[in-house]
């Protein structure tokens, strides 16, 4: 059956069977490999995506689910070649070893800052809870989500500053 | 891995949907969020003619009070109840049990009265609302049928429900008077299945207990409603003696196996130090509260 949806801000779409997972549509049909498929059991985390803004695991969701939604993947966040902010997290903070959970961590780790701007070290632990790392970077995953949200929060300052400025 | 292969609709309206169930009976499956139907398909435990997705229904996802019921609507996911900022005052419970049940992301598409249908006796809802006493509303063509929750489980996986019906609702009715409740689970790490875990609800009245509810998670083949600990609480004022005697009964209520998660006379035990401790909980939390 017909499938479309919202990927990373672009129209795509698609003709494929109810039973193909949202991971193999993103994985196969799109071809952005950049969602992993680690345990394919609902448990790793691996193949993380945003539905709606929602992180979801989406080797348990039917493609045919996501038909209208927007969808996010690593792939979409970042934009213009400059590094994301998640991103100079994980770079500065040596917040991967392997690469292999890392999409599924950026993603939840910009999600979370979206809702909670300043997250406690014990509100991180909570928000990738259901993420496994392998090779067990665990500390500086959540040091590259802090180190994510103070630059988060220090962009979402500088223009009103700016304009602050400007005003005088 | 991938689910064998089946039809989908996803009805846009609840009289489409109940049609739907009404022409495919027994071939059919409904689905919500899917986090317990999309792993039984892929292991292909489930293998339906056709796949009905209610998660497009509108006017479904709501959690509110009505007539003094607690309603929680069928398409409310578990997010929705853990960021509800009405509920850790109306029903403490339900907040408690949120964050035991898997893990974040599950939960941002799992959907309470979904875990309460898939009657995995390891399930945490279902303990949770034998506690409180609750009900499942169901629609069919024929109309609406309000079931207790006492009637509800049948077997593992299985409940009272006919398969034209869909769930539309659980309803929770809101105590009398000061009341509380809590949620104790074991698990051997975050996110997992109970080894045990013990849902309880109490209501006092006049510094006795009114009313007592007590669920007990992955101890039987169904989610098992204590009913002899239950009753060794009612009209009692709650000494460490009325509590004990009400934990030894639950632990006797329960029916575990050997398993990897441990042995059956260790999952019993934990029943009762779970019981003892819920109650302590609930207790505190009813004196607590100006009813």
């Amino acid at each position: 059956m017909k499938v479309s949806m919202r990927v990373n801000g672009a129209e795509r779409s698609g003709d494929i069977e109810p039973r193909v997972l949202l991971v193999d549509f993103i994985r196969t049909n799109l071809s952005l490999t950049g969602t992993h498929i680690g345990c394919d059991t609902s448990s790793c985390g691996a193949c993380t995506v945003l539905v709606d803004g929602d992180p979801v695991k989406s080797c348990t969701v039917l493609a045919v689910q996501a038909e209208g939604r927007a969808v996010k993947t690593i792939e979409g966040i970042a934009g213009t070649g400059a590094l994301a902010p998640i991103q100079v997290g994980f770079h500065e903070e040596h917040g991967l070893q392997c690469g292999f959970c890392t999409p599924g961590m950026m993603l939840l780790g910009e999600e979370l800052i979206s809702r909670i701007p300043n997250p406690t070290d014990e509100q991180i632990r909570w928000a990738i809870s259901g993420n496994i790392c392998r090779c067990t970077g665990y500390m500086n995953i959540v040091k590259a989500v802090q180190h994510a949200a103070k630059l988060t929060t220090a962009a979402s300052k500088a223009p009103a500053a700016a304009m602050a400025g400007g005003a005088e | 891995m991938f689910p064998a292969a089946f039809d989908y609709a996803a009805p846009a309206t609840l009289v489409d949907a109940l049609a739907l169930l009404k022409q495919h009976g027994d071939d059919a499956k409904i689905m919500a969020g899917g986090q317990s139907l999309i792993p039984m398909l892929k292991l292909r435990f489930a293998q339906p003619g056709i796949v009905v997705d209610i998660g497009r229904l509108p006017g479904m996802a709501g959690i509110a009070r009505h007539n003094g019921h607690l309603s929680i609507g069928a398409l409310a996911r578990h997010v929705d109840i853990e960021r509800n900022a009405d509920l850790p005052k109306l029903c403490p419970i339900l907040v408690d049990t949120v964050h035991w049940i898997s893990d974040p992301l599950v939960r941002n598409r799992g959907t309470l009265a979904g875990s309460v249908c898939h009657a995995d006796p390891s399930g945490d809802w279902g303990s949770v609302m034998l506690a409180l006493g609750a009900s499942i509303v169901a629609r069919s063509q024929a109309g609406e049928r309000v079931i207790t929750i006492e009637d509800f489980f049948k077997s593992p996986f299985t409940t009272a429900l006919k398969p034209d019906e869909i769930v539309t609702e659980v309803r929770i009715p809101m105590p009398g008077g000061p009341s509380g409740g809590a949620y104790n689970k074991l698990e051997r790490k975050v996110g997992d299945f109970a080894t045990v875990a013990v849902a309880v609800h109490v209501e006092l009245s006049g510094g006795k207990i009114a009313k007592a509810g007590i669920g007990l998670t992955a101890v039987g083949p169904t989610n098992i409603k204590a009913l002899a600990a239950e009753k060794a609480l009612v009209g009692h004022e709650p000494t460490e003696q009325v509590i004990a005697e009400a934990a030894r009964l639950a632990s006797e209520a329960a029916e575990p196996k050997d398993d990897i998660r441990g042995t059956a006379a260790y999952k019993k035990d934990i029943v009762r130090v779970y019981v003892q401790r819920g109650l302590r909980t609930a207790l505190g939390r009813a004196r607590e509260v100006k009813a």
